[in-house]
């Protein structure tokens, strides 16, 4: 990075957790962070996210089993938060899906997991909820209306619960189409729309999951996480309930790429800024466990799309850690080099601004990170 | 005038301080009470009752005079000390989680 730009960028990162959001920031050096918050002290805060056609518009999902789901909207890059429109409500009939037990399920809403804001409008943003559907507004969130031929497609009787419920937690809008978008829901899989949400497909074709006898199965495929770089929209990098995969194509096929990972399993997945090809994961030891491979946090990078992974340590703790990172916390800026953040279920927020090279926590002792997103502001 | 109790995580959403004090009403119920306050703090609407039935969010419970009356009929009279602001007509979320 240069020294201009350094001096001229900031880097603000949008931290839900078990018990408020925060807000840390910096300047493009990425050395000396600021603390904000929290703010919505005591409820879960499960993302937070905010446009890109303008960084001081943000959404924030906060909820407690309680109450119920709030949405909080700031339009001062997130000093003050107002509440907006909290109600989502299932197109017609909301219909059953499959529960744990194999019986019928009604459809009933949890929360929201993850707001996808458009990229050119600020009043128009994506929810995903649970129980899986996708939701849109279009006055900054005051009213929802979903996008029901999601849940209405003819699958939508398998889809089962993860064990953190039946989330749509990754929208992925095609940067050269927006009316192409990407999502995922645990454990149903993948799913594709190309006429902006009216009709949508599974996209799951060389998915392989042990729990399912039929290797051809259309659906029931825990997805993680997806990850896409922007200039390359058809690449797609997923992190499933075990494995990375890849796509070329859109999701019409995937393959394998774990490689030499110490473990397959994990949540998150990030692709580099600048660099299409670069992809990072955080190796979980089993789904059983949920903690890092003998107690060391690393990250693995991958130069090549996948496949030949390299562990990334200097900065992270070796010996005696075991916090996991769920699929919503981590995040890249777009300063060059590109800085890598992720949050832990121990509180931890760390931060690399040499591309996960070295890793420094900027805060130790926060509640359990949710979510982590990164704006690079000008 | 009827008194409402809310718990603290409401009372920070609808930037209230102590009881909220809402008009009085002839023969007021759970409903009636509980529309009254979503019609002046609009942001606890499905905080309490859930948007499209209406029923009380499974970690909610109301109490009046020291009694629950969570399971009895919304529409039932609430006792004439909630209905004279003698009693807090309360809203308390369930002792449940950490």
């Amino acid at each position: 990075m240069s020294g201009k730009e350094g001096e001229m960028s900031a880097v603000r990162l949008l931290v839900g957790t078990r018990k408020g959001a925060f807000v840390l920031t910096s300047d493009g050096s990425r050395a000396d962070w600021g603390v904000e918050g929290p703010f919505f002290t005591g409820w879960e805060i499960y993302h937070v996210n905010a446009s890109p056609a303008d960084p001081d518009r943000l959404y924030a999902s906060q909820s407690t089993s309680w109450f119920g789901q709030i949405v909080q909207r700031s339009d001062d890059g997130g000093r003050t938060w107002e509440p907006v429109g909290n109600e989502f409500t299932y197109e017609g009939v909301a219909g059953t899906h499959q529960w744990y037990d194999g019986t019928q399920h009604p459809w009933e809403f949890a929360r929201v997991w993850h707001f996808e804001p458009a990229p050119t409008d600020p009043d128009i943003v994506f929810a995903g909820v649970e129980d899986a559907a996708l939701f849109r507004s279009s006055d900054g969130g005051k009213t929802w209306e979903e996008l029901s031929g999601l849940r209405r497609h003819e699958t939508g009787e398998q889809w089962q619960p993860g064990a953190g419920g039946l989330c749509l937690h990754t929208i992925l809008i095609d940067p050269r189409d927006p009316a192409r978008i990407v999502v995922a829901i645990s454990a149903a899989g993948a799913f594709r729309t190309d006429d902006g949400g009216r009709t949508w497909r599974p996209i799951n074709r060389g998915l392989r999951s042990q729990e399912l006898p039929d290797e051809d199965r259309e659906v029931g495929h825990c997805v993680h996480r997806i990850a896409m770089h922007p200039s390359r929209p058809e690449v797609l990098f997923m992190q499933k309930h075990w494995d990375v995969m890849r796509s070329d194509d859109g999701g019409e096929s995937w393959h394998e790429v774990s490689d030499n990972l110490p473990s397959d399993f994990g949540f998150p997945i990030a692709v580099h800024a600048h660099e299409p090809d670069t992809v990072y994961v955080v190796p979980i030891k089993s789904d059983s466990e949920h903690v890092p491979p003998d107690g060391r946090l690393r990250v693995y990078r991958s130069r090549t799309g996948g496949n030949d992974w390299e562990p990334l340590t200097r900065g992270l703790p070796q010996s005696h850690c075991y916090v996991n990172v769920l699929r919503d916390a981590m995040a890249v800026d777009t300063l060059d080099p590109c800085g890598v953040y992720f949050g832990t279920t121990g509180g931890q927020v760390y931060a690399s601004p040499d591309a996960g090279d070295s890793w420094t926590a900027i805060v130790r002792d926060l509640p359990a990170v949710l979510s982590v997103e990164a704006q690079t502001l000008s | 005038m009827i008194r409402v109790a809310l718990p603290q995580h409401l009372r920070t959403l609808a930037r209230v301080d102590g009881e909220v004090v809402l008009d009085g009403q002839e023969a007021p119920t759970a409903r009636t009470v509980l529309d009254a306050l979503e019609a002046r703090y609009p942001v606890l609407r499905g905080t309490i009752r859930d948007h499209a039935t209406a029923e009380r969010r499974a970690f909610v419970r109301f109490f009046a005079c020291g009694r629950d009356i969570s399971l009895d009929p919304v529409d039932d009279p609430l006792p004439d000390e909630i209905a004279s602001g003698a009693e807090p007509f309360r809203v308390v979320g369930a002792m449940a989680g950490g």
